[in-house]
């Protein structure tokens, strides 16, 4: 078949229409019932204790790398000191819920992705139907639900381990004091700053969970279907997850004010 | 049943006038049967003729293009999707390829429903045990579907879609697959289901053999086994035969009939 434009739109604008009634309806479920708190919870598991080895090895590599890095840059400067802050800045603002977003987009849009495409494609999603349960009350809002959380808090974990691994480097490599990087890097923390880095995880929760979700839901065309799914899940998320922190850092940046 | 159509007989299942396409293929034209409380229709034709679809059109899971599907009183067409889960728990379906869910053991795919309507526990584990009972399968509790063989699923599958005693069923090739004697038990499910319970039922087979089994046999309670009508004995197995060819309804009635048949294509049909 010849490749028509028109098509191609069509389908793309369709698609986006299916992920944001999709997206819509699994939000609205939260504020109706029955609600599923088993499996919220049951989610809540998986995802964020799950997450926490894959999430603290990265937070503490990244402050680790951070700090390095920092001694280049700011010994050039002679402001070796500052390094506490740098890193207490990074990665609470930016690196801890980018960073921490991806690696559980990695993990659990994919798992999402895998775990209702085969759902879908074995018409188990059409048997839940068919027994009266909404699949989206059941399985997409627990999903989106716990995963939101529980970014919230992992987030909030990989920042404190990175600031740990930045100072694990900065005492042995560096030679810095430690009380000086830990008071240099608590004291330069405002609260726009704590508060920007909180509001992206929950957003990015968001994000993992409609998108991993929505490609499983829309999964066709057997195993094929699912493991294509799946790739596309941990792609869109990923790049999804990079273009909405660029505009929420600047909508922020505005609102909050300079800092 | 108080549900009544137009005409004032009640009636569980009626298209009218149904037609869909998918993209430049025609799948159903203008399709209008109906079916009476506590018979079974029988939905014959080559694959691809939509059968299937049918039954996913009666539940809701699809929309025609065109035409109107009542099902129990309620026309199906007119309601959205969160309306239907109402409906839905009212009627059982049985999927072709079973669609257990393969991350719930057999006990909890066929209280399933049961939990969703938050029943007490204690009358849950009742009410599945005579389910699973119904179809032989009591021993096989504690098990996950991956552990179960095809012809088992399909029996785990029948026990998730009458533990609510719904008021129709609708079979997806239940026998398709399987071997002749599993597919006798599971043939002698659907008249036990039609004859003990009176349920209502679209039942989709390729499998001609099973199909007039159904509309010459009758289930002795007494005996538990389905046992051939004898002939001269004026009985109604309520299980009429509705041949489907290009989107169309080709052949509409009872088993006699179909089997004497003058169409050249039913003809050819039946002989396969």
């Amino acid at each position: 078949m010849a490749f028509s434009l028109t098509e191609y739109a069509k389908d793309n604008v369709l698609a986006v229409q299916e992920y944001s009634a999709l997206s819509w309806r699994a939000l609205a479920n939260l504020f109706s019932k029955p609600r599923y708190l088993g499996d919220i919870l049951q989610q809540m598991d998986v995802i964020g204790v799950g997450s926490l080895p894959i999430v603290i090895l990265t937070g503490f590599f990244t402050g680790a790398v951070l700090a390095l890095q920092s001694e280049n840059s700011l010994a050039r400067f002679g402001a070796l000191s500052f390094t506490g802050q740098v890193i207490s800045l990074s990665m609470v603002r930016e690196l801890g819920p980018v960073l921490t977003s991806l690696m559980v987009a990695g993990r659990n849009a994919s798992g999402m992705a895998s775990e209702l495409g085969s759902m879908q494609v074995t018409e188990q999603i059409d048997a839940m139907r068919a027994l009266g349960t909404d699949p989206i009350r059941k399985l997409v809002t627990p999903r989106v639900a716990a995963t939101m959380f529980m970014l919230f808090f992992l987030t909030i974990l990989s920042d404190l381990v990175g600031l740990l691994g930045g100072s694990v480097i900065a005492r042995l490599l560096l030679r810095l004091d430690l009380n000086e990087y830990w008071t240099s890097a608590w004291q330069t923390l405002r609260y726009a700053d704590v508060f920007m880095g909180l509001i992206k995880p929950v957003l990015f929760g968001f994000i993992i969970a409609t998108v991993g979700c929505y490609y499983g839901m829309s999964a066709r065309g057997g195993t094929q279907g699912v493991g294509r799914a799946t790739t596309q899940a941990v792609v869109a998320t990923s790049v999804f997850i990079l273009a909405v922190d660029l505009v929420v850092t600047r909508l922020l940046m505005v609102l909050l004010g300079p800092i | 049943m108080s549900e009544t159509s137009d005409n004032g007989t009640a009636k569980a299942v009626v298209f009218e006038d149904v037609s869909l396409r998918f993209d430049a293929q025609v799948v159903l034209d203008g399709l209008s049967f109906e079916l009476e409380h506590g018979a079974t229709k029988v939905l014959l034709g080559v694959a691809g003729t939509g059968k299937t679809t049918i039954l996913k059109l009666a539940l809701g899971l699809q929309r025609p293009d065109s035409g109107r599907i009542t099902v129990l009183g309620e026309e199906v067409t007119a309601m959205p999707e969160t309306q239907l889960f109402e409906l839905r728990r009212r009627i059982g379906m049985v999927f072709q390829e079973s669609a257990l869910f393969d991350s719930l053991s057999v006990e909890d795919n066929v209280a399933f429903r049961l939990n969703e309507e938050k029943v007490p526990q204690a009358d849950i584990q009742q009410r599945v045990l005579e389910a699973l009972r119904f179809v032989e399968m009591e021993h096989t509790q504690k098990l996950f579907p991956a552990e179960l063989s095809g012809g088992m699923k399909r029996r785990v599958a029948i026990a998730r879609a009458i533990v609510t005693n719904p008021e129709v069923l609708l079979y997806d090739s239940p026998t398709a697959g399987l071997d002749p004697v599993t597919s006798t038990t599971i043939v002698e499910l659907l008249v036990k289901q039609r004859d003990v319970y009176k349920t209502s039922a679209l039942l989709v087979t390729h499998r001609l053999q099973d199909a007039f089994t159904m509309a010459t046999h009758y289930f002795n309670k007494e005996k538990n086994k389905m046992i051939a009508v004898p002939r001269g004995w004026d009985w109604d197995s309520k299980t009429s035969f509705l041949v489907l060819k290009d989107g169309k309804i080709l052949f509409e009635g009872n088993a006699a009939e179909i089997a004497n048949s003058r169409d050249e294509y039913i003809r050819e049909y039946l002989a396969l």
